[in-house]
């Protein structure tokens, strides 16, 4: 047997006075950590196949377990750290490219944690939202340049098609196939149940959830799955995708081993087969090309419904989002260097694009500059992870967010980042029917109605505090932000003033 | 129905063919309109002239016939319905088409049958009667492709990386030689008279649309790709 040249990652420790032995964190653990020893009458682990996903910390009913890093370390080294080793033996062992999920985990700035908020003091009072109305809700689409009028004399009041967000928060895309059934369920009933927009990401849209279309994006992405005419009228909007946070530049891939039954019908391939995203659209070259998607996209549903195109955030963005604004898109979704994925090839995910919060500032300030901005609105994601960040975010300029990442934290997910192996033993990123059934769409709704209801309460004291009551009256006020600890030219980037200016 | 199509802009043209209740319409006059047919079903569309970019994109079961040469992206996700171009079309034909029919007299650009698809029912089929430019079956996953290189007899009438990234389906390449350079994920071998019977159908149905003898040219070697694996990525990723 070949030498192993790494250690487990985590250690199961198990309290011996407490364990009964029930033998539930046998059942409960998909990659096979737990095991009862009948010889020896006791309960003993495999420490190798661990994830720390915490499921059998959460469900054992006598607190018997903890899993905690293995304390075992490498010779301490400032250039090569033990994860750069392990990952290097795992490589030479294999040949494999490295293969990760979830969000960029690195020690890079997180700029929302550097910028802090403005509150009124003496003049310009606070508004208190439980006494006083406040306004979250936003519009995403073109805004007319100026007020025309009809010929009667009336305001023309015909707009470009949008979506209407009870708050600006909206679900990140994610397919079904990298996310399970109910997980899929949990999001469309809680959109629908909330006013805002889900996003079915580039797998289709299963039949069962065509109820959910008013509050659902349908996704186009280069492998083009399950698009097809129903699909395309079912959506309140069609996004297009050409580049996700954690992966720019490459496509996508989910294994033949996960395209069973349901899946295979919802991305109408056979089963079995893998589905690759090639990285580029291949009809697109250029701004003009794009243009041509989009155009044919609003001609297929009769210029009913906004177009989204979502990119990657990446140094040129602001440039390219220029080029966006003019190709007919109504809304331009960007997503951040820390934006999740189900599966990204390591070195992409941690080392490709760049942070949204340096993203959002410069493409709102571009667009503005070329007096472009009412063209197109802005979402972010990639990562917005509490209302303070949505609220910095809209003070930026964004026009909205989207969240993926603390959606999937409602619905169990304790982000031990290996949905690519496809055992969540949460129910989320699985289609094992056995683990798919763990996670409850009527609590996984009801857990994600209770996050956003939170955060909209959140952003409205915020927004109270600022004395400002109308969510549009924060979009690109970067005079309610200031920074901290920032350079000069972050925050010339940022458009902000530094903290006690 | 008859609409003249000249001076009239694409989304005036678009307008008037999918608002109209006939289920046959003629464009007269096309000049580079695009978008026309998109998701349009249950109407015959006769075009005459040259319409633009995207046509029949997203097809949902309407024929379109063209008198003269189609542009890029015909067909583009095409969920079922039949395109017959009498003449020649551009790049992208046929883009992750998922079921119907394309059948172009001559020529056809780049990426011809590029993430083509096929699912239970669906089987999409590309039938080019000239020669085709490069990748052509990239990244294919289902349906047949079949180039018949009329009048180009003696040379490959397919340019260099076909099947480049196959994962699914088959294409026929009527041809003396085999196409050089094949990616690895490609098998390429001579057709038997079984393999031909697969494409007789739509080798029949391009000789009465376009006039050829059907029978002589499936009495031609015929070279057949195929992916050498279902799963060309599976061994390619380590967790980490």
């Amino acid at each position: 047997m070949a030498l192993n040249y790494f250690q487990p990652l985590f250690e199961v420790i198990r309290d011996k006075d407490r364990c009964i032995k029930c033998r539930a964190c046998e059942r409960q653990c998909a990659n096979e950590v737990h095991k009862y020893d009948g010889d020896l009458d006791k309960m003993v682990s495999d420490s190798h196949t661990c994830v720390d996903c915490q499921r059998c910390v959460c469900i054992c009913p006598t607190q018997a377990l903890k899993i905690v890093d293995n304390p075992n370390t490498f010779r301490n080294n400032s250039n090569w750290s033990q994860q750069i080793m392990t990952e290097v033996y795992k490589q030479a062992e294999t040949g494999g490219v490295l293969l990760s999920a979830m969000g960029n985990p690195k020690e890079y700035p997180v700029y929302w944690d550097k910028i802090l908020l403005n509150a009124s003091q003496v003049t310009n009072p606070p508004i208190d939202p439980l006494r006083e109305p406040m306004e979250s809700k936003v519009f995403l689409g073109k805004k007319p340049k100026n007020v025309t009028f009809n010929e009667d004399g009336s305001v023309n009041t015909k707009t470009s098609p949008t979506l209407e967000l009870s708050t600006p928060i909206m679900f990140s895309a994610m397919s079904y196939g990298s996310i399970s059934r109910n997980a899929h369920e949990s999001l469309a009933r809680a959109a629908t149940e909330l006013g805002i927009y889900y996003n079915t990401g580039e797998g289709g849209l299963h039949k069962d959830f065509y109820q959910y279309g008013p509050n659902t994006i349908v996704q186009v992405a280069s492998g083009r799955f399950g698009v097809f005419k129903d699909y395309l009228e079912t959506g309140a909007a069609i996004e297009i995708k050409m580049g996700q946070g954690a992966k720019p530049g490459i496509g996508g891939h989910l294994p033949g081993a996960k395209i069973l039954e349901d899946v295979s019908r919802t991305r109408m391939i056979p089963m079995g087969t893998d589905a690759i995203s090639p990285a580029p659209h291949h009809d697109i070259y250029s701004i003009e090309d794009l243009r041509q998607l989009v155009f044919s996209l609003k001609e297929a549903t009769e210029y009913k419904k906004p177009v989204i195109v979502k990119i990657a955030a990446v140094h040129n963005v602001a440039a390219i989002a220029s080029g966006i604004a003019r190709s007919g898109a109504d809304i331009i979704a960007i997503d951040g260097y820390r934006g999740g994925t189900g599966a990204a090839p390591t070195r992409i995910r941690d080392n490709v694009g760049i942070p949204i919060e340096l993203a959002l500032a410069s493409v709102d300030q571009r667009l503005r500059d070329e007096g472009i901005r009412n063209e197109v609105s802005i979402v972010v994601a990639g990562s917005i992870r509490s209302s303070s960040d949505v609220v910095k975010a809209i003070a930026l300029g964004a026009d909205a967010c989207y969240i993926g990442t603390a959606v999937l934290l409602s619905l169990g997910c304790h982000l031990c980042r290996s949905c690519q192996t496809g055992k969540c033993n949460w129910g989320i990123a699985t289609q094992r029917p056995d683990l798919v059934k763990r996670l409850n769409p009527e609590i996984g709704y009801k857990r994600l109605v209770n996050l956003v209801h939170a955060w909209d309460h959140e952003i409205k004291e915020m927004m109270g505090g600022m004395g400002i009551n109308s969510i549009e009256a924060l979009r690109g006020n970067r005079l309610m932000l200031r920074g901290i600890g920032l350079n000069e030219k972050e925050l010339e980037i940022l458009g902000i003033q530094h903290a006690g200016q | 129905m008859v609409i003249d199509a000249n001076e009239v802009g694409y989304f005036d043209l678009n307008k008037v063919i999918v608002a109209s209740e006939d289920t046959d319409i003629t464009v007269k006059n096309a000049m580079g309109q695009r978008y026309i047919g998109c998701g349009v079903a249950g109407k015959t569309i006769t075009i005459e002239g040259t319409p633009g970019n995207a046509l029949g994109a997203y097809l949902d079961g309407s024929t379109i016939i063209v008198h003269g040469n189609a542009q890029d992206a015909i067909g583009d996700t095409m969920n079922n319905g039949e395109i017959v171009v009498h003449g020649s079309c551009g790049d992208t034909t046929g883009y992750a088409m998922r079921s119907g029919k394309i059948f172009v007299k001559e020529n056809a650009g780049y990426r011809v049958g590029i993430h083509m698809k096929e699912y239970q029912e669906y089987y999409p089929k590309i039938v080019i009667g000239g020669k085709v430019g490069d990748f052509l079956g990239e990244y294919q996953a289902g349906g047949i492709i079949v180039v018949l290189g009329i009048g180009y007899e003696g040379n490959v009438p397919v340019g260099s990386f076909v099947g480049t990234g196959m994962h699914g389906g088959c294409i026929f390449i009527r041809s003396e030689q085999a196409p050089q350079g094949l990616p690895v994920q490609v098998c390429c071998e001579e057709a038997t008279d079984a393999d031909k019977e697969k494409i007789r159908e739509y080798v029949e149905e391009f000789g009465k649309q376009f006039g050829y003898d059907s029978e002589k040219l499936l009495a031609d070697k015929f070279y057949k790709l195929t992916p050498n694996t279902a799963s060309p990525y599976k061994q390619l990723y380590t967790h980490n």
